[in-house]
């Protein structure tokens, strides 16, 4: 018998990365929301690694703290080992990435969600989606519980129809035996949400008694550790564990191949499409049959527990090949399994159905984030949450919607190469993915997204002075270097002699030494008698932004030409047969995606750009015809 | 919106060429190609007005002398600034002025691009937008038909394999720097200046192909072979009309290769006479024949000489093998003499068999028949062709420009992300040749060869 629990503005399913932001987000906006989750335990749950950040997924979390996010923040609490990624291959891609206590890391989001004004719990599976013409009305829950919400985000991860595979054995599941979604799919399917299958895996966990630390390779975190967020206070930030480095080696691969055909991967019992960069290590060793050994990291999964991380050696072998193959591994000889590797299939959307604002065009009032929507990986998932969250309130407050288009930040690329071009498989942000990597730094994520926050209502206004601030003084410390002049001198030839560059003959400004590939801002200090006192995080800015000064304009020009095909808005009721010119794919392709504008429908596969010149004609002849 | 130019004649040979250009930047790239007889540069010229002049190229020498017309906008055709320079109507004058133009600012326009944005800019009225769109996509159509035929080419196959290159260059960086944590290797600056070097090179000579005329329209790269004495020489000669290679009886005379421009029907043939293809002691006739098989390797069409007098030897049938699926054209010579010939394997082997005495000069009509059939009847109409072909050329210049700029950035000490974004923006230019995605691509690549993720 169904029965009504209340009324409230946003329903958010599912209580992991994207669901917790989804929440968070539409009840800090003001929405009354209620978060689902089918288990309260679970909540913000690293079922993987317990690490965030990382090359792009570093970007990304840093992006979503600009927004007003909590994702940097909970990372700076509970991390235990914090390493700054590829220093020394230039700014553009440097990545934060740390290790998390995978338990306080729930508790700190669970308790985030608890005392959030506007924002109930609870624990229940959501099993059907209510609509009446097509937008969305309410949510029911397996039990007969009935919401009347104005809007749904659908962020059911890796637990929507979770089917584990370990070895011969299969068990429907959520991820570390968590119950799964078994009935919302049907109900998305009978809304007309198109359904497909997806596979990820993760290794498995083995006690620090039965690991030989003397036989592994140690690696420590950063001296100076940058924090994610933009409001965490650097001081009193430390390491507190090491991590460990290890191979396999021939006789490794030697067990695996040996047993490779009890593998459901090989013998074809996986149907779901598993993520290329996420390889399982059967999958690299026969792949990669040349490589003779393949890396391992052995992590600390946090400080009040001895269950140890094995990254990289995920995979779908039976539990006692695992045990075998892990026991040939140099430090793992006596190893203690605690909780095996396993692969799990789930199912999820194809995110080409969904508006840049992740709202599907289905169904009004229905979004979806995270793993859900083709995605893998906790940073990817929780900035769709977020990006799901404000734009659900926003909706419902009748504002204006946030698309954040793919240079104003990595989210932005993430989720137009979501809603763009779609996946084939499970979709991993990379510094790669993005060409305008050179303006979305890690660095300037404030500078890019703070304005944008505040705008929302995510960010306060002591913290948008702050960054105004920032900004004031970075401009105004640009133009006094580029200003100031440095006369060739004794002292200062022999600096830079000794640096490696080329003395001054003539006077230059000190703007064109830091420009200089063998010098820094900080180390003209004792040539610049004028210089103020300034944060680390402006003089950063100031260096980076003078270094790169060459090669942002060209940037800047290819950003405005973008951003002027974006301005160019495309009906979404359009008929695209009935556009005169255009291509028989590209009609096909247009019809079924509904572009935005001209931008997005220029980035369409098999839409050319002849057919973005008929687009531009039609537009105008409308634009005449009115 | 950026300038655009294009020939606005068809391309046949005429009185006179209009090369037309429409955008801000009109009347500055008429200032720097232009030398005004009066000395008015033409942005101070008012609108309807001509001036005649010169243009000029980059040493600054008289191209041809023309006249320039200048509207200003929004009084032209497009509703923007336009100069339309009236040349001397040779197809090489043409091109060459439109390269000047080019090569100072102008983009190649796109398929109806010009009527696009007189449409857009309110030049023509709204009765008139399915007109517009009809020309934007045939001409797209045409296009894309052209610049899939250029895809068979020696010239587009090269291109592929420098892009191929900057992709594994651009995947190596991007492997290294997304997954600093694996066992990726690493880039090392001294090599990848080597490999960027290398790319710097192959553009460079491939888009000095274009100026020697590679592209069928700009004539025909066409190789001459077979085995000695067949006469590979006779046939040259008569083509061209006179004696150019020296013909004896001796087998073996020709060891350079011989060029030759000839004219047959509406077709230019770059002729070249290649050594006879055999087995030699002699160094330099061996060398002959090294380059003749290079040659063929880069032909654009294969003239394959046989003799019918004599019977098809090993030498020969390896040939054929060699030029199988490729333009070919199977020449019988001396057919005033003896037939000795497996006629049946040759008509096998090749689509197009011509039969001539090149001696008596019998059967060179034949021979422009086929030609025209391969070349003129299959190809798409000449406009499309050139503008396919121009901006083949001005994608790869952009890539040169961009390839260079990395390796600057990389030889004075940037760091590998501004070098990784310069390489980035070369290959998305060749990409817009081959209609493929610069990060898909290379993330594509990336999983392919690096055994990469947690």
């Amino acid at each position: 018998m169904n029965y009504s629990m209340g009324e409230f503005d946003v329903a958010v399913v599912g209580g992991g990365h994207a669901g917790v932001e989804a929440a968070l987000s539409a009840a800090r906006l003001g929405c009354k929301t209620v978060l689902f989750t089918i288990s309260l335990d679970q909540i913000a749950n690293l079922p993987c690694n317990p690490s965030i950040g990382g090359t792009a997924k570093g970007h990304l979390v840093r992006e979503i703290d600009a927004l007003g996010g909590e994702m940097g923040k909970a990372a700076d609490k509970c991390f235990i080992q914090s390493r700054m990624l590829n220093r020394g291959k230039g700014p553009a891609v440097h990545s934060l990435r740390v290790q998390a206590d995978r338990t306080r890391y729930h508790e700190y989001m669970k308790k985030a969600c608890e005392k959030q004004e506007n924002l109930e719990i609870k624990q229940a599976e959501v099993s059907e989606i209510i609509t009446e013409n097509n937008k969305i009305t309410g949510v029911r829950t397996k039990l007969g519980a009935e919401y009347k919400v104005k809007a749904v985000i659908v962020a059911t991860g890796t637990y929507l129809k979770g089917k584990i595979h370990i070895g011969e054995q299969s068990f429907e599941s959520g991820p570390d035996s968590a119950l799964p979604s078994t009935l919302l799919s049907q109900s998305l399917i009978d809304n007309g949400i198109e359904i497909r299958r997806f596979k990820t895996g993760t290794p498995c966990r083995v006690h620090k008694r039965s690991i030989d630390f003397d036989a592994i390779q140690r690696q420590d975190g950063d001296e100076e550790i940058v924090p994610f967020s933009f409001e965490t206070d650097k001081e009193n930030l430390e390491n507190q564990v090491s991590c460990y480095i290890s191979y396999t080696n021939a006789e490794t691969h030697k067990v695996i191949l040996d047993n490779l055909h009890r593998s459901p991967l090989y013998s074809g019992r996986i149907e779901g499409v598993g993520p290329r960069y996420c390889p399982s290590i059967e999958d690299k060793i026969v792949r990669f049959a040349d490589k003779e050994r393949h890396q391992l990291f052995i992590e600390p999964m946090g400080l009040d527990t001895d269950e140890y991380y094995l990254q990289g050696m995920s995979s779908s072998l039976p539990e006692d090949v695992q045990r075998d193959f892990l026991r040939t591994i140099k430090g793992l000889e006596n190893v203690e399994i605690m909780r095996p590797a396993y692969a799990i299939e789930y199912d999820c959307c194809d995110p080409v159905q969904m508006k840049p604002t992740l709202e599907f065009r289905q169904i009004s009032g229905l979004y979806g984030a995270g793993q859900f929507n083709g995605s893998s990986g906790y940073e990817e998932a929780a900035a769709q949450g977020l990006v799901a969250g404000i734009n659900a309130a926003k909706k419902i407050q009748g504002k204006d919607e946030l698309i954040l288009d793919r240079a104003s930040s990595y989210i932005g690329t993430l989720i137009d190469d979501l809603v763009t071009k779609g996946c084939a498989d499970p979709y991993r942000m990379m510094t790669s993915r993005s060409e305008y990597r050179l303006i979305l730094r890690q660095d300037n994520a404030d500078q890019r997204l703070t304005p944008i926050g505040y705008e929302i209502g995510l960010i306060s206004e002591e913290r948008y002075e702050k960054l105004k601030i920032k900004v004031e003084q970075v401009e105004k410390e640009i133009k006094r270097v580029k200003k100031l002049n440095i006369a060739p001198s004794e002292e200062i030839n022999e600096f830079l002699v000794e640096m490696g560059t080329s003395p001054l003959s003539t006077g230059c400004k000190l703007a064109d030494l830091i420009r200089r590939p063998q010098l820094g801002y900080d180390m003209l200090d004792r040539f610049d008698d004028s210089r103020p006192l300034l944060d680390s995080e402006v003089r950063e800015q100031v260096e980076v932004q003078i270094k790169y000064e060459g090669y942002i304009p060209k940037q800047l020009e290819q950003i405005e030409a973008m951003r002027k095909m974006e301005s160019k808005k495309l009906p979404e009721d359009l008929d695209y047969k009935t556009v005169y010119g255009l291509r028989l794919e590209a009609v096909e392709k247009l019809n079924r995606q509904k572009p935005q504008n001209i931008g997005q429908a220029s980035r369409i596969s098999g839409v050319s750009p002849a057919d973005v010149s008929v687009l531009l004609v039609w537009l105008e002849q409308q634009r005449r015809a009115k | 919106m950026a300038t655009i130019a294009a020939v606005a004649t068809p391309d046949a040979v005429g009185g006179i060429s209009v090369i037309r250009i429409s955008g801000d930047k009109s009347l500055e790239i008429a200032d720097a190609v232009f030398e005004a007889v009066n000395n008015v540069k033409p942005s101070q010229m008012q609108g309807y007005t001509c001036s005649y002049g010169f243009i000029n190229d980059s040493e600054n020498k008289h191209v041809d002398d023309v006249v320039l017309t200048v509207f200003r906008a929004p009084k032209s055709y497009t509703g923007e600034d336009v100069v339309e320079i009236s040349c001397h109507g040779g197809r090489y004058i043409t091109k060459k002025i439109l390269r000047i133009v080019l090569k100072n600012g102008a983009e190649p326009a796109m398929a109806g691009e010009f009527t696009k944005r007189a449409f857009l800019n309110g030049k023509l009225s709204l009765t008139q937008a399915e007109g517009v769109m009809d020309v934007i996509s045939s001409s797209g159509e045409s296009q894309l038909k052209y610049a899939n035929a250029l895809k068979d080419g020696a010239v587009y196959r090269r291109i592929t394999g420098i892009k191929n290159q900057l992709v594994e260059i651009l995947g190596n960086l991007a492997a290294w720097a997304d997954f600093p944590e694996e066992d990726v290797p690493e880039v090392d600056p001294l090599t990848l200046s080597d490999q960027i070097d290398r790319v710097v090179n192959d553009l460079t000579k491939t888009i000095a192909t274009y100026d020697h005329g590679r592209i069928v329209r700009e004539g025909i790269n066409t190789v001459i072979c077979g085995k000695p004495n067949v006469g590979k020489s006779t046939l040259m000669n008569c083509l061209s009309g006179y004696q150019r290679s020296i013909v004896t009886d001796i087998a073996g005379t020709t060891r350079d290769v011989i060029e030759e421009s000839v004219v047959l029907g509406d077709l230019t043939l770059r002729l070249s006479d290649t050594a006879g293809i055999r087995t030699t002691d002699d160094v330099i006739e061996s060398m002959g024949v090294d380059i003749a098989y290079q040659r063929i390797e880069q032909a654009d069409l294969i003239l394959a000489v046989f003799d019918c007098t004599s019977e098809l030897d090993e030498k020969e049938t390896e040939l054929i093998d060699k030029i199988f699926n490729k333009n070919s054209i199977a020449i019988i010579n001396k057919i005033d003499g003896e037939n000795k010939i497996d006629r049946q394997f040759i008509s096998d082997k090749f689509r197009y068999v011509v039969e001539i005495s090149a001696k008596n000069e019998e059967g060179t009509d034949k021979l422009v028949s086929v030609l025209n059939e391969m070349f003129i009847n299959n190809r798409s109409d000449a406009d499309e062709g050139i503008i396919a072909n121009e901006r083949q050329k001005c994608c790869l210049e952009k890539a040169l420009d961009n390839v260079n700029e990395a390796y600057d950035a990389l030889n004075c000490g940037m760091m590998l992300d501004a070098v990784t974004v310069c390489l980035d923006s070369a290959v998305e230019s060749l990409m817009e040749l081959t209609g493929e995605k610069a990060s898909e691509t290379i993330v594509n690549d990336v999983f392919s060869r690096f055994c990469v993720g947690k």
